[in-house]
């Protein structure tokens, strides 16, 4: 979509980067000590920490991956906010207290105070590392969103920027200072998230959303054989076709600029839809709808095609209470756009076509997640896989994990994880409202579903885009700092310490150690932010959780409640885990299409591995601690 | 290498193993909701059409129900806990008294 940007938002944004620079620069002088800069010396009040939690886990992936699905894919977008939630029972009820019993720094020393098994740490630390670069990608990716229409740079130039701020925040500061950007960013986020629920309930649905709405365009056709020859409206010239599927567009011609069209053909006649495209041409000039950049021809998008309100058809509902506002969509049609890329005479082309859905589709599972139209056991699977990576993978996500040291106490740990819960909680309710609100209210970005909740809070004033735009770039601020603390922990306590074994590594040394782990970290994680542009942020998450559940999932519940577990065990588990799921997540449909290859001919159909790895991984410890533990005893 | 616990932590192993238990059992309630709740989706996808309450179909009640059990069931954990460690604290400031 084409952006222009405004002062007012230059200003709040920067309003939001100075304040979280300057608290850094505040708890930099008490993270001198490792215990200060990896744990926060174990002094945050829970309910500091509770918030600080939500603010941590509610990442770009919740505020734009997940309205941003919702917004394309309707509930099926809201079952990762309830895979994402239900993961905190895991966490909540069997990892939390018994973990901070063991009251260590990282998820490797609490392995380690078990069994005193160097190999332990080293794949702890590795397997932090992995988990946390891929969890960077899709807030990178999210920050490159943001900046756009928030500043007007270039996608690389967000991600470089957020980088850059966050590893002088880590290098700086340490846990200190990530915990109260984490805590003010989660507070504002969960306020103003409220604020923008209760703007979308107060407007209701219309089938004109705002008042500079595009009016699409129909045209009628004349059909010979099953072709579309003519064009009965005036000036429009037909000079190419392209069918795909039972779907059959057309290009016309009109004044010089040239257009495509959904055809829909009945007989002999045709209706003509009016598409969005972008046309890379042969000579790398980008038309937006056959037109350059500059003439703004490119529009946002969504709105509601039939409005039904308790039986009756309206063009407005005005006001609607939080249940009133599901049921109106759910009797309703929306007009969602679905994309089809082709090359035609040499043009690359991306087209997005209307498609009439109805609410009752919309809100159950189907359109993203194949387990009804068109499913097969793959597909079905699929989603069992993803659900089961969500659900297990929360508790083993490093930068979650490391939050049960910042506290004084496992009461602290479990109080702080309720009031995490409850904050969570409420705010994936939220994000029904914004993905649905953001789907209809005329302000999606086609090329982006990341956009569509900021997008939605400009349709109600610049200031609440603003101020949601910098919150959102805040919140991946404080989600990619908390990461880069725990993979540079992982690296200075776990990685060093196995490699350096019986040297002893001064406190001050290691947080050196840790302040350059930071700085490389980030730098990967730049360069991936901007390798991956474009795909949904919710979805590359779910690679992240999917490799925590399976590398270091079992693991933690193991050494908790199996007394046979041994070091070689657990080491073995880790190793599978992470590598099984590494293999068919790169081998996967989703990157074989990255990598420009054909989705169809993945080796393994599986865009989440979770349902294969994480069983692995539980074979693989059962087996290799039941015999290193009889060659033992 | 230890690098040693982060916080001194103490606490009555009665009491942990207290907590453990009741932590299982919740766990073991909410995972048989949430599995059902994954089985509908995938097996029975149309049965989330049904209308159940203020004009929601089971999709979104079943996905609200989830969130909000998790919120509550927390709640009630959290109190049970409590109660234990305080009736742990209580006994030891007693016995401390008596001694």
């Amino acid at each position: 979509m084409i952006y222009t940007p405004s002062i007012l938002a230059t200003i709040i944004f920067s309003l939001i980067v100075i304040t979280v620079l300057g608290i850094s620069v505040y708890f930099s002088r008490q993270s001198a000590s490792s215990k200060g800069y990896f744990a926060a010396g174990g002094t945050i009040p829970w309910t500091v920490n509770g918030v600080a939690f939500a603010g941590d886990y509610l990442s770009a992936a919740s505020f734009l991956g997940i309205c941003g699905m919702i917004a394309v894919a309707g509930y099926d977008g809201f079952l990762y906010s309830i895979g994402y939630l239900a993961g905190w029972i895991v966490a909540l009820f069997v990892i939390a207290e018994p973990l901070k019993r063991l009251g260590k720094y990282t998820f490797a020393d609490a392995l380690d105070s078990k069994f005193n098994y160097p190999g332990i740490r080293l794949m702890a630390g590795i397997s932090t590392l992995v988990v946390s670069v891929f969890y960077l990608i899709p807030q990178m990716v999210g920050a490159g969103a943001l900046v756009t229409p928030l500043l007007g740079f270039p996608h690389y130039v967000g991600v470089i920027g957020v980088g850059a701020i966050v590893i002088f925040i880590v290098a700086t500061a340490g846990m200190k200072a990530t915990t109260y950007v984490q805590f003010i960013k989660g507070a504002l986020l969960i306020v103003f998230s409220l604020v923008l629920v209760i703007s979308i309930l107060n407007k209701g649905v219309s089938t004109h959303p705002t008042d500079d709405y595009h009016e699409f365009i129909r045209l009628d056709g004349t059909v010979t054989g099953s072709v579309v020859t003519s064009i009965e409206t005036s000036g429009y010239v037909i000079t190419g076709e392209y069918s795909s599927g039972d779907k059959t567009f057309i290009r016309t011609e009109k004044e010089g600029v040239e257009r495509w069209w959904d055809a829909q053909i009945d007989g002999v006649s045709a209706t003509l839809l009016e598409t969005l495209t972008v046309t890379q041409k042969a000579d790398s000039e980008i038309l937006y709808n056959g037109e350059p950049k500059e003439a703004e021809a490119f529009y946002p998008v969504g709105h509601m095609n039939k409005i039904i309100v308790d039986g009756e058809e309206v063009e407005d509902t005005g006001a609607l209470g939080p249940f009133k506002y599901i049921e109106t969509l759910e009797d309703s049609e929306v007009v969602r756009f679905s994309k089809t890329s082709f090359s035609y005479e040499g043009d690359s082309i991306s087209l997005w076509s209307q498609e009439i859905t109805s609410g009752s589709e919309l809100m159950r599972p189907g359109l993203k997640f194949k387990v009804d139209k068109g499913s097969t056991p793959l597909s079905k699977m699929n989603f069992v896989s993803l659900m089961l990576a969500l659900f297990f993978g929360t508790s083993a996500l490093p930068h979650v994990l490391i939050r049960y040291y910042t506290v004084p106490s496992p009461k602290d740990a479990r109080k702080s994880t309720i009031l995490a819960i409850t904050a969570i909680g409420f705010f994936y309710i939220l994000t029904m409202y914004i993905g649905f609100g953001a789907m209809v209210n005329g302000v999606l970005d086609v090329q982006s579903s990341n956009m569509s909740a900021p997008l939605l809070a400009k349709s109600f004033g610049l200031f609440l885009f603003s101020v949601i735009s910098a919150i959102a770039f805040a919140t991946v601020l404080g989600t990619v700092s908390g990461l880069i603390v725990a993979a540079s922990g992982a690296v200075a306590h776990d990685m060093m310490s196995s490699l350096f074994k019986g040297k002893e590594i001064s406190d001050s040394t290691r947080v050196v150690i840790g302040k350059i782990s930071a700085i490389t970290v980030g730098g990967i994680a730049i360069v991936l932010g901007i390798l991956f542009k474009g795909m949904n942020v919710s979805f590359l998450v779910g690679w992240a959780f999917a490799i925590a559940a399976s590398a270091n999932f079992p693991a933690i519940i193991m050494m908790l409640f199996w007394k046979r577990t041994t070091a070689k065990g657990i080491v073995a588990s880790i190793f599978v885990g992470m590598v099984s799921s590494l293999i068919i997540i790169l081998l996967s449909p989703s990157m074989l299409d990255k990598y420009g290859m054909a989705a169809d001919k993945a080796l393994i159909g599986l865009d989440n591995p979770a349902i294969i790895s994480i069983p692995l991984s539980f074979l693989t410890l059962i087996v290799v601690s039941l015999i290193t533990g009889k060659r033992k005893s | 290498m230890d690098h040693g616990p982060a916080v001194k932590v103490t606490e009555d192993s009665v009491v942990s193993e207290y907590k453990t238990r009741v932590g299982l059992r919740f766990f073991a309630i909410y995972g048989i909701i949430f599995v059902g709740f994954v089985g509908i989706n995938t097996f029975f996808p149309k049965l989330m059409m049904v209308r159940v309450v203020f004009g929601l179909n089971l999709a979104v009640t079943y996905g609200f129900f989830l969130i909000l059990t998790a919120i509550v069931m927390g709640l009630i954990y959290n109190a049970l806990c409590t109660k234990k460690e305080l009736e742990f604290e209580n006994a030891s400031t007693e016995a401390e008294a008596h001694s």
